[in-house]
């Protein structure tokens, strides 16, 4: 029977050899992440459950994130309870303060390969469909079903696929594709289903910026992201993990699978405007818009592909007095690999605030929040009311080469201008 | 599980999102109680003086969208809420609800034809929802079987608990 790469991975993780678009299966997990803001939740909840080992030590990835360094009494103590819990268990794949936002440092130190089924106590676990796993987001007593059972159902999801084609212009990137996608759909228009970027121009993309295609499937409401695998990938992968993986690719006459064209030849810069991501614009529609704050970072477009656009943008010159540039690399080793290219040098010198690899603003709980009635642009994705601080401040997302010529002039601006 | 709940109404609109239920800086705090004490305040920072225990949320379409966080039906559940009916649900929010034992009701454009303060009775079996206050009756979509099976144990882990030898295999 054709089957959409959704079915295949999950027939695959449920030992079957095939299922549809609409059945429940258990599936085998093959890699559970979680990070510390909702480990804390997952431990209490494994803890009731009353089974005394996870599952499978080797299988379960603990990052911390979003609260890096502890900046509050509480989430100190979250920090300790979950480090005494990993070594309880035995779980040697865990990333303390250091290391960076969880769906960053998941691919990079090798744990996501092709064709296995990723879940994540985070919405955007959704990202690591851009290496070909069937990721998905899940609650604390989700996990801890997986932990102590090393399985969670799921209902098939249908595949809706995005065929993109045509030639990104200067300056326009993948951040402004899949908003582009976001604000034709909505945020519900791919609920419940798997959301695959196909099409040419998304094989020209860098496994960068598919990874912020597919981080942004859950904001049209997607069970997951998805691209083929092709030679990029499985340079990326080979280059990081040893595991054993098996590609599964989309079978053209699968029932389930519905196709969408998206034509980007003359795609603008796209931005995500107050207060939801599905509430897109061009940005001449937004242009000359004042701005107090610009986030640089986060799981979607904190990469070093994204700081060297920002710091092309930015060489030698100088962001708008009233604007407070945060960038934040996504991972220890982007931080590294940023400073060597000489690109904090061109932040700093701007008058940028360069953090420690961290969730940062993103979502209003640690670090860079917003006063009322102040305005922010991010390259993160989300700007719900009240996300990064006051609910009586207003957020904008778009790309890094939005955000750093914005940071300039102090105002939302196009950087082809 | 309580088969028939009856409760006064709280309205809300679409795409109500997990930062507008529970903001982010407190997700730092794990107790339902307290996790309550913050329900809503995205939109309403007293909402949670003004709910009472058995009132119910009715909401319109995809209520819950955005993040995995399960502190969001905790806080719901926290407050006493017994019940979320919407026009419909985001699928993580979906799944966290059942798995903490917080009912969730999909009924299709309910939302414009009843008013906040409306008294409704939900009837799970028979799958009605009649709102007291007008009159009228709006239907439920049935939840898939093994989910009932999981709200009638409570949530996930009382079934995970029941069932574990079958699912471990």
């Amino acid at each position: 029977m054709p089957m959409t790469m959704a079915e295949k991975i999950l027939a695959r993780a449920a030992g079957i050899d095939e299922t549809a678009a609409g059945e429940i299966v258990m599936a085998n997990i093959d890699v559970a992440m979680t990070h510390d803001l909702t480990g804390p939740l997952s431990i209490d909840s494994f803890r009731k459950i009353g089974v005394q080992r996870v599952w499978d030590p080797e299988k379960i990835v603990v990052i911390f994130d979003h609260q890096v360094p502890a900046d509050s009494l509480e989430a100190a103590q979250n920090h300790i309870i979950i480090r005494k819990f990993v070594q309880e268990q035995g779980i040697k794949n865990f990333y303390d303060v250091q290391e960076g936002v969880c769906h960053q440092v998941l691919p990079e130190k090798g744990h996501v390969v092709p064709g296995e089924v990723v879940v994540g106590t985070d919405s955007h676990t959704c990202t690591h469909g851009a290496l070909g796993a069937f990721a998905t987001g899940i609650g604390s007593t989700d996990m801890a079903m997986v932990f102590s059972t090393g399985k969670l159902w799921f209902k098939v999801p249908e595949t809706i696929k995005f065929e993109i084609e045509g030639k990104l212009r200067p300056q326009i990137y993948s951040k402004d594709v899949v908003l582009n996608i976001i604000g034709q759909i909505g945020a519900d228009g791919a609920t419940y289903k798997a959301c695959e970027f196909g099409g040419e121009t998304t094989h020209k993309m860098s496994i960068s910026e598919r990874m912020a295609l597919c981080n942004m499937a859950i904001e049209m409401g997607g069970k997951t992201g998805l691209v083929e695998p092709d030679d990029k990938t499985l340079k990326y992968v080979n280059e990081r993990s040893n595991k054993i993986y098996k590609v599964f690719k989309t079978d053209e006459n699968a029932e389930s699978l519905k196709t969408m064209d998206i034509d980007v030849n003359d795609l603008d810069p796209q931005i995500a405007c107050p207060h939801k991501v599905d509430n897109v614009k061009s940005v001449s529609e937004v242009e000359g818009t004042s701005i107090d704050q610009v986030f640089l970072g986060s799981c979607t477009n904190g990469r070093l592909e994204d700081l060297r656009v920002a710091a092309k943008i930015m060489k030698g010159k100088k962001i708008a007095d009233k604007v407070r540039l945060l960038v934040i690399p996504a991972s220890r080793e982007v931080y590294g690999k940023a400073l060597e290219e000489g690109l904090m040098k061109i932040f700093v010198d701007a008058g940028a605030l360069v953090c420690n690899p961290c969730c940062g603003p993103c979502l209003g709980g640690h670090i860079g929040l917003l006063g009322p009635g102040e305005v922010s642009l991010s390259t993160s994705n989300r700007n719900f009311q009240g996300r990064q601080g006051s609910p009586e401040a207003e957020i904008y997302l778009s790309s890094a080469a939005v955000a750093a010529a914005s940071a300039i002039r102090g105002e939302i601006s196009d950087p082809r201008l | 599980m309580n088969k028939i709940l009856k409760g006064r109404i709280w309205t809300f609109g679409d795409d109500i999102d997990t930062d507008i239920i529970i903001p982010g800086r407190y997700l730092v705090l794990r107790e339902e109680k307290q996790l309550s004490e913050h329900l809503m305040e995205g939109t309403d920072p007293n909402f949670h003086l003004k709910v009472k225990k058995g009132d119910i949320l009715v909401a319109g379409k995809n209520f819950g969208c955005g993040s995995s966080r399960e502190h969001a039906p905790i806080a719901i559940k926290g407050a006493g809420i017994s019940a979320v009916v919407a026009e419909s649900f985001a699928r993580i929010f979906y799944r966290n609800s059942i798995n903490v034992g917080l009912p969730l009701l999909e009924s299709k454009n309910i939302s414009k034809q009843v008013k906040e303060g409306d008294v409704i009775e939900v009837d799970m079996d028979k799958g009605i929802i009649k709102d007291l206050s007008n009159g009228k009756d709006f239907g439920i979509k049935r939840l898939p079987e093994f989910m009932i099976g999981i709200l009638e144990e409570g949530g996930l882990i009382p079934y995970l608990k029941e069932h574990m030898s079958e699912i471990k295999g």
